[in-house]
């Protein structure tokens, strides 16, 4: 089937729907034009349950995407070797029998499986569908190892059950909002913002656990100035509190729960008084703390957080908030956790992709079984080479992610694409991991193009369309076509079997009664839920997906892997004098590194600085607004400076920056040389033994005034 | 009619969305603004405290800006909404220096320009951008003689304060706190 025609609708519209592409949380928007055609607003979708008509400003600024002079214009090659950003314009025709005749040769001399795919973006269907066909299923994000996976592996231990996104947490109807290390409002995660802000409104109590006075702490009602890497310690200390006395959810507990009577003897000894020791809070909030939590429950939620790799222990902090959250009876309770669900549309069916022999898996030696996801940093691991691996990787595909900004130990980083025969990167943007490429293929940006559908969990299913508001600037092509290109140049064609996306969406919109051409008016569709089951019923009778079936407060499954059945509280190393905690955060106008050259964002925040408390800037007689280059226990220097912020909302055993600037890409010139990487000074990395997360705050930075590198 | 703003500074996070918002939908060129966020800290670690303020001219009652103009381009229009007429405005900047908020700036073009309660969507029954945009909904805008308008609503159930009262602008732009 291939009726163009039908397809032409979209460039008569004053106002075209979309998904937002400048993070993860993919609200739905219409984009308006002015008079002339030209773009000039996003605006949210008021049927979007993932932002209720309201955009955050990274939404809002995406315009900027669009108008961003530096944008990757036409495909390259590289003429110089990796790193040196020397490259050659290419026609697409040229650049992809460069890559499938580089993909070729890895296929015969390693095998198909030595190729990898790393993707965060909606074009990364495309590329996984090309990358399976061909033999492989290395697929990573680094959303996983480097970000939410901890969090996932503890709470399916714990419920049988992951989080996923958007997050089932009903703050809507919460009473007690607990958050540890997760800043709210400066992670603008746009549904979850949005409640938090109607509970605010509700006078709901907030408990923020953090070392830093985040904008959310200045909303809680208690703010614990924890001392970082302590709170697995504190976490215990609650459970200890609520179980001895007796404010844990008796009959949630007897009737979904494994392992309680365990647990009440294991928590004996972790006593408020313990923590205080360990945290510097005081005991008497801490019991205070766990009676607000109690009193609201089961309204209650200890939040999960998203950032989550902290110290290598994380999957097991993570399990204390989970078993927290059960002892409290929150989860499938409303105000706590409510039961998502996701909008279920058919895909058209593929051929069987052939079975890889051997993947990045086989490199880990048995490691991280439990890790329901692909590790970025295990495929980056895989891809070294070394006289014990099975599995070396030659050849990377990289979608919509700047792997030297987003994988911590940029030194390993490096080492691994200069071991690589092929990388190819995909992007709309130069980023440093442009600059490693052997070929770049540019991406017009998501408001030139049609995606695969966004198909979400929530309280109501949802489906959401992005097409194009505009023809492609440049010379730049949707991930879509160049992956069904690559196909026709491997013979893989057949796993492309719609010649357009349009065709491809429509038949799958076809299937759940709406349709393209529905589709391109209504911008968003919400999907009927199967079963009132938003909450448990009354008594009703639950089966969990764990191995007793229950709620797992004692996990057979980490017990069965060798691993603590209940969470351990492990003292981490501390600054040397003189050094500080690094902690890194998000700012709301911004996500990670990629939108550091957005004009229209930077004109918000074009850098970051160092927040610094006045005691500690006394002690190194800094003033506001100097500049300083920061160095690391590993004797690494930032290659640029960092403004000083004097501020008390920041311990005096800590420095705190906000990630995602410090690019060193000269192509981005809004963002070259503007901060400080906060991965650049990430070199320590603490691996979680259980999934293989990369625990990345137990970095220490001390102040220079110069960036001279000590002779040698 | 008095149009009025209240700002809710407890759920404010300072997120400056309405800064883009208004960008976007009132061309503001990328380097100026017609609103702003203000954050202002108070305490020692660990007793603190903060204040996120979404700014924007207060469309003064009493406005030094409309009354030091010598050619009438700021004028107060419906509502009681401040306005400069761009092809009256000679750029002289004296109602930039009579500003107490600092609200205003100078316009490439030459004009002075500053937010306007966003009246070409307010005459079309819409919000300002910013108010629209807001994830927090933390800002209601409306008419202040309307006794059941939002504003109206929000501004007898809570505390509130304006800025600088004592200039005696008689600011149209409240602060819930």
């Amino acid at each position: 089937k291939n009726n163009q025609s039908y397809f032409k609708g979209p460039y008569d519209f004053a106002r075209t729907p979309t998904y937002c592409e400048v993070c993860f949380w993919k609200c739905a928007g219409w984009v308006h034009k002015d008079e002339n055609g030209r773009i000039k607003k996003i605006i949210g979708n008021d049927d979007d349950p993932n932002c209720n008509g309201r955009f955050c400003p990274r939404g809002t600024g995406g315009v900027g995407m669009y108008f961003d002079r530096d944008r990757l214009k036409t495909p390259l090659i590289r003429t110089d070797v990796r790193g040196k950003q020397s490259f050659r314009e290419a026609t697409w025709d040229e650049a992809f029998d460069y890559i499938a005749s580089k993909m070729n040769k890895i296929k015969e001399e390693h095998g198909p499986e030595c190729t990898a795919l790393f993707t965060h973006g909606s074009g990364g269907k495309y590329f996984g569908n090309l990358l399976k066909g061909f033999g492989s299923n290395n697929i990573a994000a680094p959303s996983y190892a480097q970000c939410r996976g901890p969090r996932e592996v503890a709470f399916l231990a714990t419920f049988g059950q992951g989080i996923n996104s958007p997050e089932n947490t009903d703050i809507r109807d919460t009473k007690c909002l607990v958050l540890i290390g997760s800043h709210l409002g400066e992670n603008m995660h746009n549904g979850q913002v949005q409640e938090m802000s109607d509970a605010i409104d509700k006078g709901t109590t907030i408990i923020t656990v953090d070392p830093r006075f985040s904008t959310v702490a200045g909303k809680s009602k208690h703010w614990l100035p924890i001392k970082p890497s302590t709170d697995i310690a504190l976490l215990l200390s609650w459970m200890n509190v609520i179980i001895n006395e007796e404010l844990f959810d008796k009959k949630y507990v007897e009737k979904y729960t494994f392992g309680f009577d365990l647990l009440k003897a294991y928590v004996q000894p972790f006593t408020p008084e313990w923590a205080y020791g360990i945290t510097t809070i005081k005991p008497q909030q801490i019991r205070d703390t766990a009676h607000e939590m109690a009193n609201a429950a089961p309204a209650v939620i200890v939040h999960p957080g998203r950032h989550v790799t902290w110290y290598g222990d994380d999957t097991q902090r993570l399990r204390a908030v989970a078993i927290l959250n059960a002892l409290l009876g929150s989860w499938g309770r409303r105000g706590g956790f409510y039961n998502p669900e996701k909008a279920s549309v058919p895909h058209f069916h593929l051929p069987d992709f052939p079975k890889p022999n051997k993947n990045w898996r086989d490199a880990m030696g048995g490691k991280y079984k439990l890790a329901d996801l692909a590790l970025a940093s295990g495929v980056c691991q895989a891809t070294i080479p070394s006289p014990e691996m099975s599995c070396s990787i030659k050849g990377w595909i990289v979608n919509g992610t700047n792997l030297i900004n987003t994988l911590p130990d940029q030194k390993k980083t490096i080492a691994a694409i200069q071991a690589l025969d092929l990388l190819v990167v995909v992007d709309t943007m130069p980023m440093e991991i442009t600059g490693y490429a052997d070929v770049v293929l540019p991406e017009c940006t998501y408001l030139e193009r049609y995606d695969s559908l966004r198909i979400s969990q929530g309280r109501v299913p949802s489906i959401a369309l992005r097409m194009p508001a505009v023809d492609p600037l440049y010379n730049t092509k949707p991930a879509f076509w160049m992956a069904r290109e690559l196909a026709k140049k491997l013979d893989l064609l057949q796993y492309f079997p719609f010649e357009t996306i349009e065709e491809e969406i429509d038949w799958e919109l076809k299937q759940v009664g709406s349709s393209l051409e529905e589709m391109q008016r209504i911008g968003v569709k919400l999907l009927d839920r199967e079963a009132d089951d938003l909450y448990f019923g009354e008594d009703e009778d639950v089966e969990f997906n764990t191995n007793t079936g229950k709620i797992e407060l004692y996990s057979t499954a980490l017990e069965e892997e060798g691993f603590d059945p209940f969470p351990v509280f492990t003292q981490h190393p501390e600054p040397d004098s003189g050094f500080y905690r690094l902690i890194y955060g998000r700012a709301p106008m911004h996500t990670f590194s990629r939108t550091a050259n957005n004009p229209n964002l930077t004109d918000l925040m074009d850098e970051n600085s160092v927040w610094v408390n006045p005691k500690v800037a006394k002690v190194w007689d800094l003033k506001n607004d100097q500049y300083v280059y920061l160095e690391n226990q590993d004797g690494v220097i930032s290659d640029f400076k960092i403004k000083v912020r004097i501020t008390e909302r920041i311990r005096w055993d800590s420095v705190y920056m906000v990630h995602g600037f410090g690019h060193a890409d000269k192509r981005m010139t809004r963002a070259f040389g503007k901060g400080v990487s906060d991965t650049q000074m990430i070199t320590n990395v603490m691996i979680d033994p259980i999934m293989g997360g990369t625990g990345m705050r137990g970095n220490f930075v001390t102040f220079r005034f110069d960036n001279k590198k000590a002779e040698v | 009619m008095r149009y009025a703003m209240a700002i809710d500074t407890k759920k404010c996070v300072g997120c400056s969305d309405c800064v883009v918002a208004c960008q976007t939908e009132n061309d503001v060129p990328i380097g100026h603004c017609r609103d702003w966020v203000v954050e202002v800290m108070d305490g020692t670690y660990p007793q603190l405290e903060i204040e996120l303020r979404s700014e924007r001219c207060n469309h003064c009652k009493n406005s030094p800006c409309v009354r030091c103009c010598p050619t009438g381009a700021s004028h107060y229009s419906d509502g009681g909404i401040v306005l400069v007429t761009k092809n009256e405005c000679i750029g002289c900047s004296a109602c930039i220096t009579s500003c107490p908020y600092d609200a205003r700036y100078v316009h490439p073009d030459g004009y002075v320009d500053k937010c306007t309660f966003c009246l070409h969507r307010v005459k079309k029954g819409m919000q300002p951008a910013c108010v629209a945009v807001c994830p927090t909904k933390c800002m209601y805008f409306g008419d202040l003689d309307d006794p059941g308008s939002e504003v109206s609503e929000v501004l007898k159930k809570r505390k509130y304060k304006t800025l600088i009262p004592e200039a005696g602008t008689k600011p149209q732009l409240y602060f819930l706190i």
